[in-house]
């Protein structure tokens, strides 16, 4: 395999944030900015196998986030001495099973049907999770503390250990994304994305894809909810995810770019700092007076300017723009 | 057992929607290693007929009520379609549908993709079909999209024989293309017949090309066989000059061949 320019930015940017990052001398970078990243970049990856190789969108990324997070809960509570690992990939597993039920409707619908009908997930997850505690241990109060999180004898309790496992389960699963959408199976999806008629007089098998590709997203998905519940909130609750998180991993993929494995990670960067950005702008330009309810105004409308602009201009977003800088930066350095 | 026709459809109607007839009980046979044209306007049914060949005629809402269709004297009734692809029986669509955004080069792939080929079987199969269109290796990186009409017809093609077929269905391949690419077309399609013995059914309203590369043809009206017969016999026919091939001039009514020629 040869490693192309885009591989070793990749390589590079992996040894940066493992080996140099960690000590920056800032809990609030790894509490607020790098670990929920992480988390928010993975569960965009996972829509984007789905929603953006094999071509079926979802509404309902958020209830297999919830589903990740209350499936590692419980095996973490239920089954003592669980490693921690084993319980994050079991929340996977969970999670990719409740994919393929809910995905069952693609086999039938198509675009905005097809999206109404994952809706489904969203609220029938979050009204079992509220309705029924069970799935909190037996806790009424609807937020549940995460217990404290141990690696074969490591706990995992400063900010900068939790980033340091985020970035060490998002690195190991984007890189098998990267090898599945570079080949057979990311074939598949894309033809069943772009010609469905096609892929199915070539033999591709229609109904194997697609569950495959609900599957993989939502074991992605789940993981990534798990990460944002235990490393990132500390806290595992229904109402954390909501409708609302769905659609702000829609414009991650539609900002980052969609088919694009670093497109997930850009548009997560931009989603993460952006309300960062603003607050300090806003704080700086209006003095103390600032409100803080306006951040969260401005940041919705500029997020909706900016995916009309996106979709009109860029559907394939910032990953699109930055390998445009680059090829303009390579031909400036070769003229 | 040695003459079994490599495929045979008999008696096969075609409902869309519970409610549209398009092929009203037609029977063909397509004997191993020989080119067969089925010919017709707009709405004859050629489509149809093929699509319920290759088990492709849910997609549309369709369904086959009557008749059956046998693949190498197998009924393919209840056979999905990636199980007849593996088989060798290989559908080019109408209007060619590439996959507009990958290369060349990935789309030929796709077509390994329902033989389930191994890595080296895929690589040969690639030659072969650089082999057969030149100009898809010229450009095999490039996106699907930004090929020529006649270009993307060759590379549907190029994409079937990925799959190594037995026996090629083609739906119009000549739609939309300069008759120059036409013949090209053609001409290697009855390369491949030649060469390789590959069984060819093709669907075309161009009738003269199709004529002159055939070895059998049927003529379909309103989804009936309306005319069958060697293509030569065919070409030769004064009411099949006038309707399809433009030869002779009009007659005033063309009702003169809803006749059935027997051969």
């Amino acid at each position: 395999m040869t490693l192309s320019r885009t591989h070793l930015t990749a390589i590079a940017l992996f040894f940066v944030m493992a080996l140099a990052v960690p000590f920056i001398p800032s809990d609030y970078l790894f509490e607020a900015i790098l670990t929920p990243f992480l988390a928010i970049a993975l569960a965009a990856l996972g829509l984007n196998l789905l929603a953006g190789y094999a071509g079926q969108v979802s509404l309902g990324s958020a209830a297999f986030m919830a589903v990740g997070a209350f499936s590692a809960y419980n095996f973490l509570l239920r089954i003592p001495g669980l490693p921690l690992l084993l319980a994050l990939l079991l929340a996977g597993v969970v999670t990719a099973a409740f994919g393929v039920i809910f995905g069952l409707p693609s086999l039938r619908l198509r675009g905005f049907y097809l999206a109404i009908s994952t809706l489904a997930a969203q609220f029938f997850v979050q009204w079992v999770l509220t309705n029924f505690n069970w799935f909190s241990g037996g806790d009424t109060s609807g937020i549940i503390n995460t217990p404290p999180l141990f690696i074969g004898g490591v706990a995992i309790d400063t900010p900068v250990r939790d980033y340091l496992l985020s970035l060490a389960i998002v690195s190991l699963l984007t890189l098998l994304a990267l090898r599945l959408v570079s080949g057979r199976t990311g074939r598949e999806f894309i033809a069943v994305r772009d010609n469905e008629l096609a892929a199915r007089v070539l033999g591709v098998k229609i109904l194997r894809v697609k569950l495959m590709a609900c599957a993989l997203s939502s074991f992605y998905i789940g993981i990534a909810g798990a990460l944002w519940a235990f490393l990132y909130l500390n806290t595992v609750e229904p109402a954390g995810f909501d409708l609302d998180r769905s659609f702000q991993l829609l414009f991650v993929i539609i900002i980052g770019g969609l088919a694009s494995i670093r497109g997930a990670f850009l548009g997560a960067a931009f989603i993460v700092v952006l309300p960062l950005l603003l607050s300090r702008a806003g704080a700086a330009l209006l003095g103390a007076t600032f409100d803080s309810g306006l951040v969260d105004i401005v940041e919705k409308i500029i997020l909706g300017v900016l995916i009309i602009v996106f979709l009109r201009i860029e559907p394939a977003g910032l990953s699109a723009l930055l390998a445009r800088l680059r090829l303009d930066r390579f031909f400036a350095s070769t003229l | 057992m040695v003459n079994t026709p490599l495929l045979q459809i008999e008696d096969v109607e075609v409902v869309y929607d519970s409610a549209i007839l398009a092929v009203a009980g037609v029977s063909l046979d397509v004997q191993k290693g020989e080119i067969f044209a089925l010919l017709g306007a707009n709405g004859a049914g050629k489509s149809s007929l093929l699509r319920a060949v290759s088990n492709i005629l849910v997609a549309q809402r369709g369904r086959v009520t009557k008749g059956r269709v046998l693949f190498d004297g197998k009924p393919i009734k209840n056979l999905a379609t990636n199980h007849l692809v593996r088989a060798g029986l290989v559908q080019v669509l109408e209007g060619r549908h590439c996959f507009l955004r990958l290369t060349v080069e990935e789309n030929l792939i796709t077509g390994a993709i329902g033989k389930g080929s191994s890595r080296a079987e895929t690589k040969q199969d690639l030659a072969h079909v650089y082999a057969l269109f030149p100009v898809l290796e010229v450009k095999r990186k490039q996106a699907a999209g930004l090929l020529s009409g006649g270009q993307q017809q060759m590379l549907a093609i190029g994409r079937a024989m990925m799959a190594r077929p037995r026996l090629l269905l083609l739906d119009e391949p000549s739609m939309g293309l300069a008759p120059i690419l036409v013949a090209e077309i053609f001409k290697t399609l009855t390369q491949l017949n030649r060469e390789e013995g590959l069984t060819v059914l093709i669907s075309e309203q161009n009738a003269a090309v199709a004529l002159r590369h055939a070895n059998h043809a049927a003529v379909l009206e309103n989804g009936r066989v309306a005319a069958r017969g060697s293509a030569d016999v065919l070409r030769g026919r004064a009411d099949i000059r006038a309707a399809y091939l433009g030869l002779t001039p009009l007659p005033p009514h063309k009702t003169a061949h809803s006749t059935e020629l027997t051969v």
